[in-house]
This record gives C-alpha cells, sequence and structure tokens, in this order.
C-alpha cells in the first residue's frame, strides 16, 4: 500500500503545482498524504502530526517545491525525522550489581516469556551466570513455560509453583542467586494491563523488592494507537529503562515504535524476530524508519542476499 | 475508574454557536475514529458519509451529529454482518459434534478465549471435547489442560512437538466417541506471513475432513483489540488459506478500542460473535454491534 509512497507524493505535488497553486498548499496536501501513511503504519494520530508539522517546516525550508523529485526529497525529509526521532545508536544494557537484576514486564501476550528465555540465552552466551525467575503466578503454565525454554537454552529457572505471590517469588529468587553466586537474573513477569490496579502495583512491588538495573518494557510491534497509553503508565509506574519490540518477523509496520519513542522517549533496546530461543536482535533505527513508511526494510534484505 | 468524556462532549466544545460541519469538527471526528483504530481509509469513508448525509438532511445539533456518527459506523458493522449472532451458545440447530477450529497470530489469546468457550458450553449442559493442537508453543498444551481441568471438560492431547493435524484428528474421533456437542481445537499462534505455518492449518483440516467430511464446521479467527492496522492484513490472509467464518476480538478490557473491526468488517463478510474482556473463565461477552459501537465513541 505504501510502496509506493513517494510516488504519490510526486503526484500530489504535481497535481497541484499544475494548478499554479502556493507552494504552501502544495505542500499542505503533501504533509496530509504523508500524515495518513504514517497513521496507516499504527503510528499514534498526535504523534503523526507532530511528525508532519515538523516535515511541513523543513520541506518549505528546503525548497521542496522546486527540486526535480519533490516526492524522494520528500520521503527523505520524512525519513530523517524519523531516524532522528528514533534516536541514534544502538544502547546497552545496564548490568550493574552482582546479580545483576533485569526486570521484564508488558501486556498479555506480549512476548515477555519468549524474550525473557532469548535474553538469557543471549547473555549466556556471553559467558553469564543467568537465572531466569518465574514471577507469572497467573496465566495457566506460564511457569512451566518459562520452565521448558530455561530446559531448551540451559538456564536455570527459580520457581515457587505453590506460592501466589510474586513479590516474594521474586525476592526469595533473589536471595538464591547471590547464594548461587548467579551474575544476572532475569525476572519474568505476568501480563498486564495498565489500567488494572492491582496488578500494576505488584509490579511497583516487585521492583521495589528487586532493585533492577534495567527494566525492559515488552510490546507487540502489531499495537495499534493504544500503545502510547500503555507505555505512558508503564512508564509512570516504572520509570523503565527501554523497550524491546516482538513479533517484528511480520509484516507490521511498527509504528508502535515511534508513538512509545516519541512519548515515553525511551530507546529501543531489542527487537524479536521469530518463536525461536535466537531470534533476537539489536534495534537499528533507519530500518525501523524505513519500515514504518514501507519502503521496506531493505537494507536488511541486502544484507540477507 | 477513570473520567469519560464522550464524543459528544467533544463534538459540542467544537461546534458550538456553528451552523455547519467545518473542517475543526471534522478533524475532531477524524481523531476520534484513528485513535481507536478505525484506520485511515474507513475513517475517510465514514466521514464522507457524514458530510453527505448533513449535506441532504442538513443537521441542526450536537445529538444529531453524534447519532449520524454513530449510525455510520454501525452501519459499516452491520453491512457485511447482517444481525449479531444470537443464542451463541446453544448448539441444538447445528451438526453435532461441531468441530470449531481456532486460529489466529501469536499471543493473541486463542487458549484462553477456547477455555472461556468451553466454561461456557459445559455451563449450559453441553458436552464439551478440546483439542490441543497447539504442539510448538512451549506448555501449551499445559496450559489447555489446565483450562481444560478448570472448566471441567477433557481435553484430547499427543504432548509437545507431535502431529497437530494427528491431534486434531483424535480430538474430533474422542469428540463422536463420546457423543459431544462441540469439539473445538487449539493451534498454535502463527503470523500470517509464514508460509509454512499458514499451510500448515489447511493440513489440519483435510486430516479432520477424511474423519468428519463435513468438518470443521466453523472457524473461528481471534485478534487482539490492541492490534492495530495489521489486524485487517490477518483477517485477508487467513482468510486465503481457510475460510474464516467469524472472528472474536480479544482484550477489550484494557484501553484499547478495537476499532480496526470496522474497517475489517468493511471488507469481509466475518461476524465478530465474542469479546474478551479479561482473563478469568467467565470474562467473555457476546458481542453486541451497539454496545461496540457505544465503547468507540467514550473517550
Ligand atoms: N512470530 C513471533 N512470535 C513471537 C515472538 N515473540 C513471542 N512470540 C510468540 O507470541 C506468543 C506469546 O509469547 P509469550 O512470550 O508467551 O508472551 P507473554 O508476554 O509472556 O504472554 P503472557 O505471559 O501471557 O502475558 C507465543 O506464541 C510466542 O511464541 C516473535 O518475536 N515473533
Ligand atoms: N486482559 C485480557 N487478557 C487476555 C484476554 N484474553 C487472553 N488474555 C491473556 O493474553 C495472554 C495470551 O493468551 P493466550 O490464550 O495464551 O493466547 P494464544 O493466542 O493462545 O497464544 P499463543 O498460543 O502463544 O499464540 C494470556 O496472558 C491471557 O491471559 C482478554 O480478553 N483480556
Ligand atoms: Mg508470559
Ligand atoms: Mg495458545
Amino acid at each position: 500500500m505504501f510502496e509506493n509512497l513517494s510516488d504519490k507524493l510526486n503526484k500530489a505535488i504535481k497535481t497541484l503545482k499544475g494548478q499554479g497553486r502556493i507552494s504552501d498548499i502544495n505542500v499542505a496536501a503533501t504533509v496530509k498524504e504523508v500524515r495518513r501513511a504514517l497513521m496507516d503504519a499504527d503510528v499514534n494520530y498526535k504523534v503523526a502530526k507532530d511528525v508532519t508539522d515538523r516535515v511541513r517546516e523543513k520541506a518549505i525550508d528546503r525548497k521542496v517545491m522546486i527540486a526535480v523529485e519533490p516526492g524522494q526529497l520528500f520521503v527523505k525529509i520524512v525519513q530523517e525525522e524519523l531516524m532522528e526521532l528514533m534516536g541514534g545508536q544502538a544502547q546497552s544494557i545496564n548490568l550493574k550489581g552482582s546479580p545483576a537484576v533485569v526486570l521484564i514486564a508488558g501486556l498479555q501476550g506480549s512476548g515477555k516469556t519468549t524474550f525473557s528465555g532469548k535474553f538469557a540465552s543471549y547473555l549466556k552466551k556471553q559467558g553469564r551466570q543467568v537465572l531466569l525467575v518465574a514471577c507469572d503466578v497467573y496465566r495457566p503454565a506460564a511457569i512451566t513455560q518459562l520452565q521448558v525454554l530455561g530446559e531448551q537454552i540451559g538456564v536455570e529457572v527459580f520457581a515457587e509453583p505453590d506460592n501466589k505471590n510474586a513479590v516474594d517469588i521474586a525476592k526469595n529468587a533473589l536471595a538464591y542467586a547471590k547464594t548461587k553466586g548467579k551474575s544476572v537474573v532475569i525476572v519474568d513477569t505476568a501480563g498486564r494491563l495498565a489500567v488494572d490496579e492491582v496488578m500494576m502495583k505488584e509490579v511497583e512491588e516487585i521492583k521495589k523488592t528487586v532493585s533492577p538495573s534495567e527494566i525492559l518494557f515488552v510490546v507487540d510491534s502489531m499495537t495499534g494507537q493504544d500503545a502510547v497509553n500503555t507505555a505512558k503508565t508503564f512508564n509512570e509506574r516504572l520509570d523503565f529503562d527501554g523497550v524491546v519490540l516482538t513479533k517484528l518477523d511480520g509484516d507490521s509496520r511498527g509504528g508502535a515504535a515511534l508513538s512509545i519513542k516519541a512519548v515515553v522517549n525511551k530507546p529501543i533496546k531489542f527487537i524479536s524476530t521469530g518463536e525461536k530461543m535466537d531470534a533476537l536482535d539489536i534495534f537499528y533505527p533507519d530500518r525501523m524508519a524505513s519500515r514504518i513508511l514501507g519502503m521496506g526494510d531493505v537494507i536488511s534484505l541486502v544484507e540477507k542476499a | 475508574e477513570k473520567t469519560k468524556t464522550s464524543i459528544f462532549d467533544k463534538i459540542s466544545r467544537v461546534i458550538v454557536g456553528k451552523s455547519k460541519v467545518d473542517e475543526e469538527v471534522l478533524d475532531e471526528l477524524e481523531e476520534i475514529l484513528i485513535s481507536s483504530d478505525v484506520g485511515v481509509e474507513t475513517t475517510v469513508k465514514i466521514i464522507r458519509r457524514i458530510e453527505a448525509r448533513v449535506e441532504r438532511d442538513k443537521y441542526t445539533s450536537v445529538e444529531e451529529l453524534d447519532r449520524i456518527l454513530r449510525e455510520e459506523a454501525a452501519a459499516l458493522l452491520a453491512e457485511n454482518n447482517s444481525q449479531d449472532v444470537e443464542n451463541s451458545y446453544e448448539t441444538d440447530h447445528l451438526p453435532k459434534p461441531y468441530v470449531l477450529l481456532v486460529v489466529g497470530v501469536n499471543g493473541v489469546g486463542k487458549t484462553t478465549t477456547i477455555g472461556k468457550l468451553a466454561y461456557q458450553f459445559h455451563k449450559r449442559g453441553k458436552k464439551v471435547v478440546l483439542g490441543a493442537a497447539d504442539t510448538f508453543r512451549a506448555a501449551a498444551v499445559d496450559q489447555l489442560k489446565l483450562w481444560g481441568q478448570r472448566v471441567g471438560v477433557t481435553v484430547v492431547d499427543h504432548g509437545m512437538n507431535t502431529d497437530p493435524s494427528s491431534v486434531a484428528f483424535d480430538a474430533v474421533k474422542k469428540g463422536m466417541e463420546l457423543e459431544a456437542d462441540i469439539i473445538i481445537i487449539d493451534t498454535a499462534g502463527r503470523l500470517h506471513t509464514k508460509v509454512n505455518l499458514m499451510n500448515e492449518l489447511g493440513k489440519i483440516k483435510r486430516v479432520v475432513q477424511k474423519f468428519l467430511p463435513e468438518a470443521p464446521h466453523e472457524v473461528m479467527l481471534v485478534l487482539d483489540g490492541s492490534t492495530g492496522q495489521n489486524a485487517v492484513i490477518q483477517a485477508r490472509e487467513f482468510t486465503k488459506v481457510t475460510e474464516i467464518n467469524s472472528l472474536a476480538i480479544t482484550k477489550l478490557d484494557g484501553t484499547a478500542k478495537g476499532g480496526v473491526v470496522i474497517g475489517i468488517s468493511d471488507e469481509f463478510k466475518i461476524p465478530v460473535k465474542y469479546i474478551g474482556v479479561g482473563e478469568k473463565m467467565d470474562d467473555l461477552q457476546v458481542f453486541n454491534k451497539m454496545e461496540f459501537v457505544d465503547s468507540l465513541f467514550k473517550k
């Protein structure tokens, strides 16, 4: 649908040019086209507005109207703007403390448990002593799920199947990790909605109890407009350090990434690209910008070829 | 409970003292619709329809505009879907056993919805058999078995990493033996972009049909209510590999509006049957068009 955004923009500009209108209007119409493309990619309505407002200024500044390929220049400006918003370099994870504690949180089904396993495996390969902690005491078979993954990757899982208190489990796990000389503890938590007060309190309590050096907010890349509300609330409650964007092996545009970054200004640290334990990648802002714009993950494709 | 500003309040603020639907009002409408994930194309369509109606009927008040808007949104839901599904848990008029295959992308709530459905049918005295054909996701079989225990219904499984179609086959076979009213088959989450996994659905169907030619009687696509525009593509792609007869929209207990359903209804003739509003056994509701539209316009 957006593969030819640049064509569309060219056309929008040319049509208007032909009518001999003033350039501000031409730019405005084209900006509207960009805004629609962003919203179609699930970029939040307000964020898309802000982005395109800035794009409009830049477009006028850079005299887009008299460019040979106005559409292409437009797309370039948009892409620059998105990349700037998405943040520069890939950011690292803070693993201070002995053991360092990483807390994983997010909505139901976003991919927390799977990511916990992947991240544990990633750290293990770096030679760290990892302990996975099963703090989801609600979802049927959530503990078993983490145990199965732990077994697959050869990482120990701390669980107390009869204990219904996630905060207690987290506390006990930390004590256990210390006696076993673990270097990193990854705490997988139950999925929760931002509006679920009891559950949000629980995760705040877990945070207080284990003092994580890194809190990661896991979000499904297919999420729509609501991503900002959720991210905002989780950030207010947990002040998380980074975002994990999952299920990017699909064909969602992933506009949520941009919205979240714009609203809470926390870096995206990892992307999850499959169900298998090695489907974990670091995040590249430029690729995400292209993806949102629908120009295909050209760079990735080229690299894979 | 947070304060809810209805679209009504918002529109009132915008159009006080104005006699026609101007740019500002339309922008406001656009924001409300887009922010509920209705999608650009469908939003433009709704707005065009409103413009046309206002032109024709000359609306006079905010009340009227509000009403028109709801009607137009509901109309989109209705055009392709006729009636809300009634008697959703009645099986007397259905073939026996009735085989329901549940599909969808990863983590949308398939297994949970099956647990909730099993509860509803079981509660009404129907005999239910579940088939654990997600043999891939870690502990998926255990998850469904726990739901089976919770509700008190039979679960057929072959353990993990087994052939999903033979689980489905056995579930149908067992269901026949037990004279079940309904057999519900859980499948692994799969992104519609994964060709092999999508083809596997066809295989499950074919294998089941060897035993019961008209099965599955219904294929239900589960969509996560917080999903954005990708849900439209999910509907499109799943429809391509297997006829989808119904939709369930989950996680509507959060702040997400599930507005993408309007866009989907605009494109496909698939009725929404159920909505998920929580993680508990009884957190499943039968879909009601007007209620859904009303909730869309609450802020
Ligand atoms: N295709 C794909 N599937 C994923 C990815 N990450 C997770 N999944 C799948 O998404 C589903 C949900 O993942 P989980 O890790 O169980 O999600 P969760 O956030 O722990 O879920 P709850 O604990 O129920 O809140 C599973 O089917 C996973 O296999 C990904 O990057 N790509
Ligand atoms: N709040 C809320 N959570 C839900 C709802 N439906 C399901 N969930 C939760 O969403 C998560 C994923 O649900 P599952 O039923 O495991 O989803 P699935 O589609 O079977 O996932 P896979 O088999 O891994 O693809 C779980 O944590 C469920 O408890 C709902 O209506 N509301
Ligand atoms: Mg989990
Ligand atoms: Mg499942």
